[in-house]
């Protein structure tokens, strides 16, 4: 293609430091778009990609995340289209771009399945994943699709309460809307206005999903289900204090309703659930939401 | 503005996200909803203006505010408002079906945008076009520039006039009567789009004096050509 920079949009950070990661490896210039409030609480990520030589540039239009680093990478694309490739992280953009990240993000579930069937012979019951654009969901799912004894579920924020106006349910509570170069699911206005969307979380902190996800909804095929910031954040420290793992704060979205859902399964059934990255970015801003200071 | 000379004026119906333009237009949009601004109440002030004005008017917004309203009902109300066309800047040709027909339906002009990167599209794009062409003068957002690339403007609008007897308007960041002056020659219209916004959001309710006094001095800059 002959481009010699990279773009991209990031929310929690994890697709900006795998961007800054690639660039770094292959010689390229790589500028990272955040929103400013997600640069402030995903400040470790934002140290990463600097690290890696990335430059981060902190979005101070709308919301001031991920939704307007979408905007403002798109913005940058437009004036750079003749040396700039947009590496979009998320399931979302016009098409082939969803279908190019279910691609490359259906390893999780292509890996899973072989390990599943291999440990236990047979495939799981359930699979869970946090959804904000939706691409470790739509990785998660890909390979269980054409399954239909595995249950699919998507999580999504509910923020401070879906009857609230502090959510990022899309699922939940959106329409049908055309934005991002996409015919999706969107919260908005009656006008069509994009609405502010919150979440604890910034990866799922957007307004928007991706088409697949809403056509698995549409055809019965998956599920999506709202889980709170405290429900979240209640995943946090459990699956801190019983598997020692520190999940990202998305993916305890996942853990949540996995929590909430295996004691209605038997023993022998089993659940699988993707914990998409990794918590040590989220310690401080949990510290924080729990009262303690610990200086980040 | 059209009685200091502008030919056409090109209304916006602002977007919470307004991916194609610069600082300027999203600030203007910012007031506008401040402002309490709705796209019910924007042809309600189309109405007041018709009944003042024949200049010929465009609307500019995107795609979701025009979904969301429903194709057939806002290209009803573009005709039963008089307005003659509509740009829609998140909506490539390849994806203009349902609008195309509802702008067919009211025989209204659903106008195509050709930036530089469109000109492998160029047969495609003007194929069903009407009203005039949108030729953006360069890559990027709207918002005021600095200079232009003259020699390739000339080259592309060539190419478009080989192709099309369609109306060829020049626009993204001319702002200044210097610019309208060096760029008239080659297209048959200049858009003014953020150097209006922002006189806008210099003067407020005091914007109309120094819009006329703007868009007299940008039409001058026509007549020097």
């Amino acid at each position: 293609m002959g481009k010699t920079r990279l773009i991209a949009e990031t929310g929690a950070g994890q697709h900006g430091v795998a961007t800054a990661t690639v660039a770094a490896l292959f010689g390229m210039e790589a500028e990272i778009f955040m929103g400013e409030e997600d640069t402030e609480r995903q400040k470790l990520n934002v140290y990463r990609m600097e690290l890696l030589g990335a430059k981060v540039n902190a979005v101070k239009t709308g919301t001031r995340t991920l939704k307007d680093a979408v905007n403002a990478a798109f913005q940058n694309w437009t004036q750079r289209i003749d040396d700039t490739f947009y590496l979009i992280g998320s399931a979302v953009g016009p098409y082939p771009f969803p279908e190019m990240v279910k691609h490359f993000q259906s390893v999780i579930s292509r890996e899973a399945r072989e390990q599943l069937l291999s440990e236990t012979g047979r495939l799981p019951d359930a699979v869970i994943a946090a959804v904000g654009g939706g691409s470790n969901a739509i990785g998660a799912f890909a390979h269980f699709i054409d399954d239909p004894e595995v249950r699919l579920i998507g999580v999504e924020a509910a923020g401070k309460g879906v009857d609230t106006a502090l959510h990022a349910a899309t699922m939940a509570k959106g329409s049908t809307g055309i934005f991002h170069g996409m015919k999706s699911r969107f919260v908005q206005s009656d006008d069509g206005q994009i609405t502010p969307v919150y979440s604890i979380s910034a990866g799922l902190d957007y307004p928007g999903i991706g088409p697949e996800h809403v056509a698995l909804m549409d055809r019965g095929r998956a599920e999506y289900v709202p889980i709170t910031d405290e429900e979240a954040v209640a995943a946090f420290e459990l699956i801190a204090k019983t598997e020692g793992i520190i999940a990202a704060i998305e993916s305890c979205h996942a853990l949540a309703y996995a929590a909430k859902l295996a004691p209605t399964m038997a023993k022998d059934q089993i659940l699988m659930v993707n914990v998409s990255g990794r918590g040590d970015k989220d310690v401080a801003a949990i510290a924080r939401y729990r009262g303690v200071d610990i200086h980040d | 503005m059209a009685e200091s000379g502008a030919d056409l004026v090109e209304v916006g119906i602002p977007f919470s996200d307004p991916v194609a333009d610069g600082p300027v237009i999203m600030a203007g949009d910012l007031r506008a909803f401040e402002a309490g601004s709705t796209t019910v109440k924007i042809f309600e002030m189309l109405r007041r203006v018709r009944q003042r004005t024949n200049v010929p008017i465009v609307l500019l917004t995107y795609i979701n505010p025009v979904f969301k309203f429903g194709y057939d009902a806002f290209f009803k109300e573009m005709a039963q408002t008089e307005i003659q066309g509509i740009i829609v800047p998140d909506v490539p040709l390849e994806e203009q079906g349902d609008l195309q027909k509802a702008a067919d339906q009211y025989q209204r002009d659903l106008i195509q945008l050709i930036a530089p990167t469109s000109m492998a599209r160029l047969p495609k794009l003007v194929e069903n076009a009407s009203g005039f062409l949108y030729v953006v003068s360069s890559l990027g957002t709207t918002g005021q520039r600095a200079d232009f690339n003259n020699e390739r403007l000339q080259d592309e609008i060539k190419q478009i006039r080989r192709v099309t007897h369609l109306p060829i308007a020049i626009g993204f960041g001319i702002h200044t009567p210097e610019q309208v002056a060096k760029l008239a020659p080659l297209a048959d219209g200049i858009i003014i789009g953020s150097g209006v916004v922002d006189v806008i959001a210099q003067h407020g309710t005091s914007a109309p004096q120094y819009l006329r006094e703007y868009a007299t001095a940008l039409k001058a800059g026509l007549h020097d050509v």
